[in-house]
């Protein structure tokens, strides 16, 4: 980060406030029956009269849709209103067919609520003040066209399609909590199967407030709009710049100006997008097309009946119930793939430790998933690493779904090892190659041979035979020269080709060692 | 005023006699559809109530009809039975509503150009009833208006004398029927679009209940207040196109599922049965509704119709509506309001005249700048003042409030009354250009209707005898989702006036529409106009 963070942090707070449009998981749009599934089809191929605003043209409700960002305010512990309503809100921009945008102005969905996560600085909550349903905008695509002139397209298929937003209090204090919010949120979308979520292609946009106050002062210093952050690191980044530059500008006696900042990631800067002069008069009124919406009670305890565990509680769970430290609940319940693995696997074998399955989960599972570690979202992150990006769709490592990990098949794994059927280092082959080939663990050990040799009588002739072929080595030890054990353990897992179990070894060695000595 | 014409010609038919006369071979659709489309062709350079005649779609639908008839009889009367409702009949539709593949303006420049790529619900319903569309009517540009006078493509005449307006803004569609041009025509009703033009043209007219028939596929002017509804020359013609029409949608959120009756079999079928229907009634008189400003002679026929109604057993009773006088007011914050949102799609990015001024702005002002008449403007304006900040509560917040009130007026009403009775417009049709040039005199024209598009009720309007030679508007006003009443009231006073001398005539001008030598609608309002300014420049 830049060295003007250290000092500004300790004369000016920052105030954070989030904004996150999220495209809602559901088969066809927000208010007409196109697919939704927009991501390959051509341009313009899923529009109708109601989403290109033809004349004549009227919204009916996606109830799918409500039904989301119900349950996404039941998960954060937000007021449900029995009656909400739809509004107009008013602005040209040729990505918006209407002329207005179909959202909810003052009675959202979903009212206040929470989302508790852990920092670097420890665990945090932020307020959460509202979630509503709206409909995304048309995407304008800037081309050259062939004569040389710049030329805008416009692509209807995105428009209509169903997005949420979730707006914060100005409760977030520093860059890093930001993007623990944005990732904790993300994580609990993901969960609730609510949004696919995905930042780098827009499934998933944060927008942040940024502003700067001296330490003390409880008025609110000049906003600043920050978008474009198509990443978690990039959230934290940008924000991280702005806060030090309203900070450099602040110490130099600049005054700041309200307006919208966009985040060049390749140069690691904000830039000025626009000036608000003015706060926008969206002209909101209540959309006559569609009637109130009322939410049956009896519906809202199905859709709260029906919420999965969500992170929060799950990661508790580990800790309490299952003994996991901090960071392997962490790191579980922040990739919906390992969590799957590791509750399945405890499910099929529930007498394994819970504690050793977590390790087979975090480390080679998410190795296989992520080769560059188990975050997944770079370097420069949270608190401990802990949420990651989910195995949805990390660059560079492999998603969770093209690995053919059986959670019986590890708990089979985890159980061998446990019996020192397989040793430590094999076992971590066998599963690679499980993992690859979808091939039972009894299958790969029997045709690999890789199962760990216990057997005593086997073991002692092995022992005799190093002991003969390394006189040195002995009188090493008999002289008193400890680490010559450790070389002869080496010779013999070599000779059983690492099949040995190393503690049956050197016991044995130790025996014969005695033994000829008397 | 001429005398009734030979019973040969189908024209002068009802819808309901050329329906029966189409099913008994004694007409075919074909031949029916060819005379109004010679009327039309002949006339209409005179009155200008057609903005697209489709000649080849109705010759279509016709043959296609006449085809069903003919295997329809081949399977005998019960293939007869199995018909629907309107197969071969004409109907002509306001210029919003969309049919696949044809044009429509919404009596707009701006949409100049645009051919539906979709069929409105109502089309699909008048095509699925075997309907033959003859073609779009002209219409106050986005249905902003009184007089068909804020149409792109000019005015319209009014068959009863062509130098004065038909109403509007559904104006085309009433005096196509007034004239002959088509036994039915569709028009919307957002302040009295259907029912102010129905009385100044002689027609029946009615605007049903908020959420009776779907608006999907029909231009938008104010969507809480816009409804779809029909124009016969009787009341049995407009009951049996409303049956068609009505009904939920699952495309139109605020339809509403709501059973639809046969609105004509309910009808009372003779004269004595429609005036002893009247027995026991209790109807009444809203004190509110005769307005300063009214003409003498109107409120004359008003008074005379309802003691008709009281002579033969209705119940009349004096009854209060006391937030009338805000009608207009709050009418003219919320319908703008609304609009100045839905006409923000006419942008010029996808349709109508499109602007190209080099960036985004300048395109849009100049597209809309061009595109857009004074009136629409003016409403733009009106509403989008109305929403902006800081003056929201004032206006669009309190003007909804006042709403509710007007709508509890109507529920008190009905805890005592059956339906009210009331005039439909103040006045008879005025000439070209006489409330051209003095919005709120326009405004004025729909002082009795706009109170029941605000609280979402049903009103029909049927002649009730002329003024100077000029129709004059009955308003029946019904509890929501009752046309059923409305329509049986409507038929009890035809019933009870069959043998009127006024019904007897038909309009003065139909004459004039055959001759040459007269001048268009557009040529009077014109010279209208100019009489007008230089009689202002005297002053
Ligand atoms: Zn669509």
């Amino acid at each position: 980060m830049s060295g003007a963070e250290a000092p500004a942090a300790t004369r000016y707070e920052a105030v954070i406030g989030i904004e996150i449009h999220v495209q809602l998981r559901t088969l066809s749009k927000m208010f007409c029956g196109c697919s939704a599934d927009v991501a390959s089809a051509p341009p313009n191929s899923l529009t109708c009269p109601v989403c290109l605003g033809l004349p004549g043209a009227l919204p009916v409700i996606n109830r799918e849709a409500v039904r989301h960002v119900l349950a996404t305010g039941l998960a954060i512990g937000s007021r449900i209103l029995d009656i909400t309503r739809w509004d107009r809100k008013n602005y040209f921009y040729p990505d918006l067919p209407k002329g207005y945008q179909i959202s909810q102005y003052d009675l959202p969905l979903a009212s206040g609520g929470s989302l508790a996560f852990d920092t670097s600085q420890g665990p945090t909550s932020v307020s959460i003040r509202r979630a509503h349903l709206e409909e995304d905008t048309a995407r304008l695509i800037h081309q050259v066209d062939p004569d040389g002139r710049r030329v805008s397209l416009v692509d209807f298929n995105r428009s209509g399609l169903p997005l949420m937003e979730i707006v914060t209090e100005p409760d977030i204090r520093s860059a890093e909590a930001a993007r623990r919010y944005a990732e904790e949120l993300r994580l609990l979308l993901l969960t609730i199967g609510a949004s696919d979520a995905a930042l780098e292609n827009g499934q998933m946009r944060v927008e942040a407030n940024v502003s700067l106050r001296p330490v003390g002062q409880s008025a609110f210093g000049t906003r600043v709009e920050v978008k474009n952050m198509n990443s978690f690191r990039s959230v934290e980044r940008a924000i991280g710049f702005e806060i030090a530059r309203q900070a450099r500008a602040l110490d130099a006696g600049e005054t700041l100006v309200q307006e919208t900042r966009g985040w060049d990631d390749g140069r690691a800067m904000t830039y000025r997008m626009r000036i608000k002069e003015d706060s926008d008069d969206y002209r909101y009124f209540p959309e006559p097309d569609l009637p109130p919406l009322r939410t049956d009670p009896a519906w809202l305890e199905t859709i709260r009946m029906g919420l999965p565990e969500l992170p929060a509680t799950r990661r508790a769970r580990y800790q309490a119930s299952l003994g996991l430290t901090p960071y392997d609940a962490a790191v579980i319940v922040g990739d919906q793939g390992a969590t799957r693995l590791f509750e399945n696997t405890l499910a099929a074998d529930p007498s394994l430790p819970a504690k050793k399955v977590a390790n087979w989960v975090t480390g080679e599972y998410l190795r296989l998933v992520k080769p560059g570690g188990s975050r997944g979202d770079g370097e420069g992150g949270g608190a401990d690493g802990a949420a990651g990006a989910g195995t949805g769709g990390a660059a560079g490592g492999r998603s969770g779904s093209e690995l053919r990990v059986q959670p019986a098949e590890l708990a089979h794994l985890v159980r061998a090892v446990e019996t020192r059927k397989l040793s430590g280092t094999n076992a971590k082959e066998v599963f690679r190659r499980h993992a690859e080939t979808g091939e039972s663990i009894a299958r790969i050990v029997a045709s690999t041979g890789l199962q760990q040799i216990s057997d005593e009588t086997a073991l002692r002739e092995a022992v005799r035979a190093v002991l003969e072929a390394h006189p040195a080595a002995v009188a090493d030890v008999r002289a008193g020269k400890g680490q010559a054990v450790g070389f002869l353990t080496g010779q013999v897992m070599k000779q059983t080709r690492g099949q040995a179990d190393p503690t049956l070894v050197q016991a044995l060695l130790r025996d014969a060692l005695a033994e000829s000595q008397d | 005023m001429t005398a009734a014409v030979s019973t040969t010609d189908p024209t002068r038919l009802r819808a309901h006699e050329m329906a029966r006369a189409l099913r008994a071979g004694q007409l075919s659709a074909r031949e029916l559809t060819e005379a109004h489309l010679g009327l039309i062709e002949r006339q209409d350079r005179a009155m200008n109530a057609w903005s697209f005649v489709d000649r080849e779609g109705a010759v279509e639908a016709a043959t296609q009809a006449d085809e069903r008839f003919d295997g329809a009889r081949r399977a005998g009367p019960e293939g007869l039975d199995a018909l629907p409702p309107l197969l071969g009949v004409p109907v002509a539709l306001k210029d919003l509503v969309l049919q696949r593949g044809r044009p429509a303006t919404a009596g707009s420049r701006i949409l100049q150009g645009f051919v539906s790529p979709y069929d409105a619900h109502i089309t699909e319903r008048l095509a699925a009833a075997g309907a033959v569309v003859l073609g779009r009517t002209n219409m106050d540009e986005f249905a902003m208006g009184s007089s068909t006078e804020f149409s792109a493509w000019g005015p319209t005449g009014n068959p009863w004398d062509l130098g004065r307006v038909p109403g509007g803004s559904s104006g085309g569609s009433a005096a196509a029927v007034a004239a002959f041009h088509a036994p039915l025509g569709i028009g919307t009703d957002t302040g009295g679009s259907i029912r102010q033009p129905a009385a100044l043209t002689g027609t029946v007219g009615l605007k049903p209940t908020y959420g009776r028939v779907s608006r999907y596929g029909i231009v938008a002017f104010a969507s809480s207040l816009d409804q779809i509804g029909p124009f016969g020359r009787d009341v049995r013609d407009a009951a049996m196109l409303l049956s068609v029409l009505a009904g939920r949608d699952e495309r139109d959120s605020t339809s509403a599922d709501i059973p639809v009756p046969d609105y004509a079999a309910e009808l009372p079928q003779s004269d004595e049965e429609g005036a002893a229907s009247l027995h026991g009634v209790r109807l009444g008189l809203p004190r509110q509704y005769f307005v300063a400003g009214m003409e003498p002679d109107v409120e004359a026929r008003v008074r005379e119709a309802v003691d008709v109604l009281g002579q033969c057993g209705a119940e009349i009773v004096e009854v209060d509506l006391p937030h009338t006088d805000y009608g207009l007011a709050t009418y003219y914050i919320i319908a703008p309001a609304e609009a100045s949102a839905n006409l923000a799609r006419y942008d010029g990015i996808r349709y109508g005249s499109a602007a190209r001024d080099g960036d985004v702005l300048g395109d849009y002002l100049a597209t809309r700048g061009g595109g857009f008449g004074t009136e629409v403007k003016r409403r733009i304006m009106l509403g989008t003042y109305a929403l902006s900040a800081g003056y929201y509560d004032a206006y669009y917040l309190k003007a909804q409030k006042v709403r509710t009130l007007i709508k509890r007026d109507f529920d008190r009403a009905f805890e005592s009354v059956d339906a009210l009775v009331a005039p439909t417009s103040p006045t008879v049709a005025f000439p070209f250009g006489a409330r051209l040039s003095d919005p709120v005199s326009m405004y004025l024209s729909d002082a009795c209707t706009l109170p029941v598009n605000m609280a979402g009720l049903p009103g029909l309007s049927v002649p009730c005898g002329l003024s100077n030679g000029l129709p004059v508007g009955l308003q029946f006003i019904g509890a929501a989702w009752d046309e059923r009443r409305l329509f049986r009231l409507g038929r009890a006073y035809e019933a009870i006036t069959a043998s009127a001398d006024w019904r007897a005539l038909e309009p003065a001008d139909l004459p004039a529409l055959d001759d040459p030598s007269t001048p268009s609608p557009a040529e009077r309002s014109s010279a209208g106009r100019a009489a007008l300014d230089s009689a202002a420049a005297a002053v």
